[in-house]
């Protein structure tokens, strides 16, 4: 008895296109809903202060640059996107004579960040930027460096709001 | 001199369709958009309104790919044979009392033989593509067209019956009269599988498996682009404001106002003039293809061949045997 | 005058067309050749005054007959050149045949039963100004309505009888129902169970 009754319902249902209407309710009344865009030039998405972005070397306060050369980070990025060259500077320290990250290969990870033992390769939040030629993909030191000094302020905040949770 | 007329005429037919093509790609984006809480297009000029030219100008300016090992020549005319049945097909429209470039008596049938003729623009460039992406999606929109082919033909022969003509005129002028009186009423079953099959003839959402993006890429048309693909696109589009016309004209009254014929009502009503409540019902009808697109999920192909087969012929073939006792019957308003 | 020329021109397609037909080398092609040639042959019928059948023409040969054509055509990958490699070896065969057919034609066309002039009336006459179709129809549904339907019967049964023989249910194979499938709700697969964190609230596993 209640299969029959079953069988007739699911019939009537489908031949009344009952869930089909169903839908086309649904979606009507979102026909009417606020809008969620973003107007993205205009408008922007908040951003976390974990936000990987494009990278950079950040300096001491002193202005001496924090890479030592250890290339920890060229070991720890599963893209090979980073290559490192090292030489003794006059008063002995090691330091880098290159410094080079292949954007293209960079799949930003974070784990560069994550690995160095002095903060000095970190990623900012910057996203929006763009080349006109392949050539330029490869950023080097000097540039990784100007990057460094323009946001350090922000840079430097940004580490100290997720300090609690390292 | 005549010739010049008839040339007048048909431009006056494809230049407003044309632009409607345009128009309908931004409604299309706007009114999806909205169904998804977003706001669409809205960079191009005002509202986005120029939106549907950029594309245009993209596409006209985008180089036409040949494929290695394509068939050129059929590759090149795929794209026309689809677009000229959908152009054809309006010639025997009627958008309001009188208004139709060629009033043939075989009207239905003129239209029913040009619709079927649009399968093949996508059977042809899904084979000289030599693409197994397209060739998949090429045999994918045969098999589907001629079978809903059958169900629409038979949806429409119960028009047929309800009218006595085959001429699009007199499908119309035998509905004269407010919207109870329209075919859409007596042959709502006919009307609903007219429209499915419509909706399946045209190769759009939920039977849109010919191009299928998430599955065979883009189906028929996945090698084609430029000026090649536009053709494409406005093929279908023609075909999809084709299908809501003759919907239109066969089930929901033509050129006639909703209360054409009533006592107070009627005469305010037709002081708009025919043409007008044409067009506000085929905009109607796109808007459910809009509104079907964003709602549903796309029918697996062996679910469309059981709908087409064991569903909707059957039903249309219950209704018209209904249809002729309601006939025999000389059932009120429609058949007296 | 004009008619005459649009008469010719459309027959000298329709003969190219049935021409490259069977000549193509491209099987794709040469069915391509046939939907023009169809459709110049529905122009003929319709400018002879039977537009009914013309579109007809169109709409079940052009329409579906040949899109199934092509379907075929286009799966099987038929090579035309290796099929026609016995041509010459039986033209001896082939030619007298083709003469007899012609010959058969011409005495059967050039009959004189066959002159447009001596051809039997009909019983019903014709008014001038009704459309061909309407008269098609009441002299299908009356004078020839047991022929008509006897037609539509066979065809019915060739269509059941084709069906019957190439349907078969394999074993083993994964078989889809889309009736059972659409008529599955959520209920019947789909349990929200409550489930509390900590060992002494698990709810008894009464999965098989």
């Amino acid at each position: 008895m209640g299969s029959a009754m079953n069988a007739i319902r699911d019939f009537l249902r489908t031949f009344l296109l009952w869930e089909l209407l169903l839908g086309l309710r649904l979606t009507g009344k979102h026909l009417f809903r606020r809008k969620v865009t973003i107007q993205y030039p205009e408008e922007k998405a908040p951003q976390s202060p974990r936000f990987r972005g494009l990278h950079a070397l950040r300096r001491y306060p002193n202005g001496e640059e924090r890479c030592i050369a250890c290339k920890l980070c060229e070991a720890v990025c599963p893209a090979l996107a980073i290559t490192i060259e090292s030489e003794q500077r006059e008063d002995g320290t090691r330091r880098t004579t290159r410094y080079d990250i292949d954007l293209f290969k960079c799949i930003y990870c974070g784990f560069c960040e994550e690995s160095c033992p002095v903060d000095s390769i970190v990623e900012t939040r910057i996203h929006e930027y763009h080349m006109e030629d392949r050539s330029e993909r490869i950023i080097t030191k000097q540039q990784l460096l100007a990057v460094g000094d323009k946001h350090e302020q922000q840079l430097a905040a940004d580490r100290a709001a997720d300090a609690p949770y390292r | 001199m005549e010739l010049a007329w008839i040339l007048t005429k048909i431009v006056a037919i494809v230049g407003p369709l044309i632009l409607a093509v345009a128009y309908l790609t931004y409604a299309e984006r706007k009114i999806i958009g909205w169904i998804q809480n977003r706001n669409g297009p809205n960079r191009v000029g005002p509202l986005g309104l120029l939106q549907p030219f950029a594309d245009v100008f993209k596409l006209l300016f985008k180089e036409v790919v040949l494929p290695a090992n394509a068939n050129r020549f059929l590759f090149i005319v795929a794209p026309m044979l689809s677009l000229m049945p959908a152009l054809a097909a309006w010639a025997v429209i009627p958008f309001g009392e009188g208004m139709v470039l060629a009033d043939i008596n075989a009207g239905l049938l003129y239209v029913l033989a040009m619709t079927s003729l649009g399968v093949y623009g996508v059977i042809l460039a899904g084979w000289a593509a030599n693409s197994k992406y397209s060739m998949l999606g090429a045999m994918r929109s045969a098999a589907q067209i001629v079978s809903y082919e059958i169900a629409m033909g038979f949806a429409l022969v119960g028009v047929l019956m309800a009218a006595g003509t085959l001429n699009m005129t007199g499908i119309v002028q035998s509905q004269a009269g407010p919207i109870w009186n329209w075919f859409w009423l007596p042959l709502l079953p006919l009307f609903m599988v007219y429209w499915i099959s419509g909706v399946a003839e045209t190769n759009r959402a939920p039977f849109d498996v010919a191009e299928g993006e998430s599955e065979i890429v883009a189906g028929f048309h996945v090698e084609y682009s430029g000026v090649a693909f536009a053709v494409f696109f406005l093929a279908e589009y023609a075909n999809m404001i084709l299908i809501s016309g003759l919907a239109v004209i066969m089930f929901m009254g033509g050129w006639y106002s909703p209360f054409h014929g009533l006592p107070l009502l009627g005469p305010m009503f037709d002081l708009v003039p025919g043409m007008v409540w044409f067009v506000l019902k085929v905009a109607f009808f796109l808007y459910l293809y809009l509104w079907f697109r964003a709602t549903f999920p796309r029918y697996r192909y062996d679910q469309i061949m059981r709908l087409g087969w064991k569903v909707l012929i059957p039903v249309t073939v219950v209704w018209l045997v209904v249809l002729a006792g309601m006939i025999l019957g000389s059932l009120g308003p429609w058949f007296n | 005058m004009i008619t005459q020329f649009v008469f010719y021109v459309f027959a000298a397609v329709l003969l190219f067309a049935a021409t490259m037909v069977i000549t193509a080398r491209n099987p794709v092609h040469a069915a391509m050749y046939l939907v023009l040639a169809f459709f110049n042959s529905a122009v003929l019928w319709i400018m002879a005054g039977a537009e009914f059948l013309g579109i007809v023409l169109v709409l079940v040969y052009v329409g579906a007959v040949m899109v199934l054509f092509l379907f075929v055509v286009m799966m099987l990958d038929i090579n035309l050149a290796r099929i026609r490699e016995g041509f010459v070896r039986h033209i001896y065969i082939g030619l007298p045949i083709a003469a007899v057919m012609v010959l058969q034609m011409l005495l059967v066309v050039g009959s004189d039963a066959f002159q447009v002039d001596r051809l039997p009336a009909g019983d019903m006459p014709i008014p001038p100004d009704v459309a061909n179709t309407p008269l098609l129809g009441s002299v299908l549904y009356t004078v020839y309505v047991y022929p008509f339907e006897l037609a539509a019967v066979i065809l019915l049964v060739a269509i059941i009888a084709a069906i019957t023989l190439t349907l078969r249910r394999r074993e083993g194979t994964k078989h889809q129902d889309p009736a059972k499938q659409v008529r599955v709700r959520k209920g019947d697969r789909l349990r929200v169970v409550d489930l509390r964190s900590g060992a002494q609230n698990r709810e008894p596993d009464n999965r098989p």
